[in-house]
């Protein structure tokens, strides 16, 4: 191939990068259905028709209590919403999902209907990672899906490296760890010492059901529950695979680049 | 107990009551298996059912030329049986594998080691093939690796940069997937299949529906055949897209690269239209499909489809037309027909040695039966003919879609799915974007699994890397792995 074929091919199609997020964001697919809205007030008396169809054990009604979704155990099957004879559980379209704190993810209650979107980094942090964030990525029973999403926003079209995101070889290069699967038992000691091998100050981010929860295999005796077993998370981004636009949202949020 | 003169044959997606299923004492099941791959078979699953008095050994055969599988069985094994691999090592990795289940030893097996876990609590590493001499040094690799990808362990006996020999460790993704399906299906049992390899969500998921709808004796509607054949060839544009641009990355060459990384979205997307998810979850269940593809939303995927194919055309030719790439890809990780009929490769790696083998040619089942696809092969068993058999399948794969939305099937997509028979053996082969996906469930007298196994292509072909990378220098050892792309997690289970 001619060099010059290459140039001419670059100036035809232009740049393929997104506005995002200084323009809109992509549309995400119409069958995607975004994140989740619970509101207990809207159950009707005594029903518990979504509990059992869940795969992932993710919804609870005891007795006499709200119904509570756990969005980190959620694999965005929808069954739950289909399940629903009263709408108390919809889908709203919207893609941000990541929060700061494991239990910004639990929906139901009146004030808590929705996920609490994460907050920035702190001055300190933000002022260490806002624009530089070196990041080892390090799948621990993961099935390769969140992995190839997180792959996708190193592509053209979504160009992680303009925010200064940047995935690196070695832990020591690193500022923190981005986390996929289930945390199976034989990856506890190599996550714990790749963990360990990341200068301080670091952070943590668990993308997916899996290296939140355990997700489709939450409870098997092979898998620990979610990375927080093994070390201390600062961001979790919910899906099974979370949308591309979903991760990008909460990197940008975390970093505090969405303001 | 008289044994029986020949397995029990079937086709794909059918099932066969247990007790039908051909017993032989197992020095005699051992010798009619060996016999059954000298004469045109090839082993698709070999494991073990454990029963009171031992556990019983089950082979899966393919004559693929006969477009007919076959099974057998031996009585219940205690302690041991003469190793099949010393005379066909398509049965390595399943001796080992039915080592670590069931205790059961291979006699005689050259290399007998855990596939998953050591000693029940820590991956499958232990001690490795070591080539002795002043020169040779020891390369070792992973499970973290440098990219954003799985983990695994890979060991290399060097002699300067030529590696002499290459072993690979897996079991970091062991997540206990046949474990928890036993007494199943559970209600968590289709995400769980739908994520043995998240990149075949769709040839898992397929293989799994198959399974029990044959268990229940109920007939996939039609449309929900269709809809899954075209599922399956957009996972396999995408994955091939993928790797013919990351194929390009290794060896610098950046406009493919850059190009293909962004397609594989495009086409990612094509099946996120589809079922909302960019990896098809949720669009299969037993008994048919989720989602249907309305007229309209066909006519967007097809635009959709020839825009990408135009883009990925474009981007392929750059590569094929560049000196600088066929350079390293020529003559890079060779694999002759023989090692990979030997090794009982699948897949698009086996069609790259010039082997003939498809399962959606060999052994149709589903929409496969009436929109035959054909095979594409290559000759060159080297790292160019592993991606030229990408490009192949792509224009393949992209053809098909075409033709499908050309001639849809009508009706439902969903028809409620029966009971399952008991005490009977099921198997559903699906070719996914790697090569053969097979599962094979065994039920209890109540229906409910007794043992399910699962073999991904993967199982069949990580030895066809560990070959290709004989005499190889180690800085090829990137792109002989993209050649393969082989699955982590579908092989660990």
């Amino acid at each position: 191939m001619a060099a010059h074929q290459t140039i001419l091919h670059r100036l035809q199609h232009g740049c393929q990068t997104m506005a995002y997020p200084a323009g809109p964001p992509p549309a995400l697919p119409d069958r995607h259905g975004g994140t989740l809205r619970v509101e207990a007030a809207k159950c009707a008396e005594g029903c518990t028709a979504c509990v059992p169809v869940c795969p992932t054990q993710a919804i609870t009604r005891p007795p006499g209590k709200p119904v509570e979704l756990d969005l980190g155990k959620c694999i965005f099957c929808a069954a739950c919403v289909e399940a629903c004879p009263t709408q108390a559980i919809t889908q709203t379209n919207k893609h941000p999902m990541a929060v700061r704190r494991r239990e910004d993810l639990l929906l139901g209650k009146p004030g808590e209907e929705e996920l609490r979107l994460a907050a920035a980094l702190d001055a300190k942090m933000k002022k260490l990672f806002g624009r530089s964030l070196r990041l080892r990525q390090v799948s621990a029973g993961g099935c390769n899906a969140c992995e190839a999403d997180v792959n996708v926003l190193g592509t053209i079209g979504w160009d992680l490296g303009r925010f200064g995101i940047q995935f690196v070889a070695s832990p020591r290069h690193a500022d923190g760890l981005l986390i996929t699967g289930a945390i199976s038992r034989n990856m506890e000691l190599a996550l714990k010492k790749t963990y360990d091998a990341v200068p301080a100050p670091k952070i943590v981010i668990a993308v997916g059901a899996c290296a939140i929860a355990g997700g489709p295999f939450i409870g098997n005796p092979q898998i620990l529950s979610g990375a927080t077993s093994v070390v201390p998370v600062d961001l979790y981004i919910p899906g099974c695979p979370p949308h591309p636009l979903t991760i990008l949202d909460g990197l940008l949020r975390l970093l505090g680049r969405l303001d | 107990m008289n044994a029986p003169r020949e397995f029990f044959q079937l086709s794909n997606g059918t099932s066969v009551p247990w007790a039908d299923v051909p017993a032989w004492p197992v020095d005699e099941f051992i010798a009619a298996t060996a016999a059954a791959l000298e004469h045109g078979g090839r082993l698709c699953a070999w494991f073990g059912v454990p029963e009171n008095s031992g556990t019983r050994l089950v082979a899966v055969i393919a004559y693929d030329s006969e477009n007919t599988l076959a099974v057998g069985r031996s009585a219940p094994v205690v302690k041991s049986y003469p190793s099949l691999t010393l005379r066909h090592p398509q049965a390595h990795l399943f001796e080992r594998e039915v080592w670590e289940q069931h205790g059961l030893t291979p006699e005689g097996h050259p290399w007998l080691k855990p596939v998953r876990r050591q000693d029940g609590g820590h991956p499958a590493v232990g001690e490795f093939f070591q080539v002795q001499g002043g020169e040779v040094h020891e390369v070792s690799v992973g499970p973290v690796h440098a990219g954003v990808i799985e983990p695994g362990h890979f060991r290399f006996q060097c002699n300067g940069e030529d590696v002499l020999h290459l072993e690979i460790a897996l079991g970091y993704q062991h997540r206990g997937v046949e474990e928890a399906l036993a007494g199943g299906p559970h209600r968590a049992t289709m995400s769980q299949l739908e994520t043995v390899a998240g990149d075949t969500t769709i040839g898992h998921a397929t293989a799994y529906a198959t399974i029990l709808e044959t268990l229940a004796g109920t007939e996939t509607p039609l449309r929900a055949q269709w809809l899954r054949a075209i599922a399956l060839e957009l996972e396999r544009l995408a994955n091939h897209t993928g790797d013919l641009g990351a194929l390009a990355g290794d060896v610098a060459f950046l406009p493919t690269s850059a190009a293909c990384g962004k397609i594989r979205g495009d086409f990612l997307n094509l099946t996120a239209l589809l079922c909302g998810n960019r990896f098809g979850r949720g669009l299969i269940r037993p008994g048919g499909c989720k989602h249907d593809l309305e007229a309209a939303r066909g006519a967007q995927l097809l635009e959709k489809l020839r825009m990408a194919l135009a883009e990925v055309n474009q981007a392929a030719e750059w590569l094929w037309d560049s000196n600088s790439v066929r350079a390293r890809f020529e003559f890079t990780g060779t694999v002759s027909p023989a090692q990979a009929a030997e090794l009982g490769l699948v897949g698009l790696a086996a069609r790259a040695s010039g082997l003939v083998r498809d399962v959606r040619f060999d052994h149709p089942a589903g929409w496969h039966r009436f929109a035959p696809v054909p095979v594409a092969v290559w000759p060159g068993g080297d790292v160019f003919a592993r991606a030229r058999m990408r490009w192949l399948e792509i224009q393949r794969s992209a053809k098909f879609i075409e033709e499908q939305l050309a001639t849809p099937a009508e009706g439902e997509i969903f028809a409620g799915l029966g009971a399952s028979a008991g005490d009977t053996l099921a198997v559903a082969l699906v070719e996914g974007w790697r090569g053969e996906v097979c599962h094979v469930a065994l039920t209890d007298s109540a229906g409910k699994f007794r043992r399910y196994k699962i073999v991904d292509a993967s199982f069949h072909n990580w030895a066809g890397l560990a070959l290709a990378m004989r005499n190889q220098a180690i800085s090829d050892f990137p792109i002989c792995n993209k050649s393969f792309n082989l699955s982590y997690c579908g092989v660990d289970l």
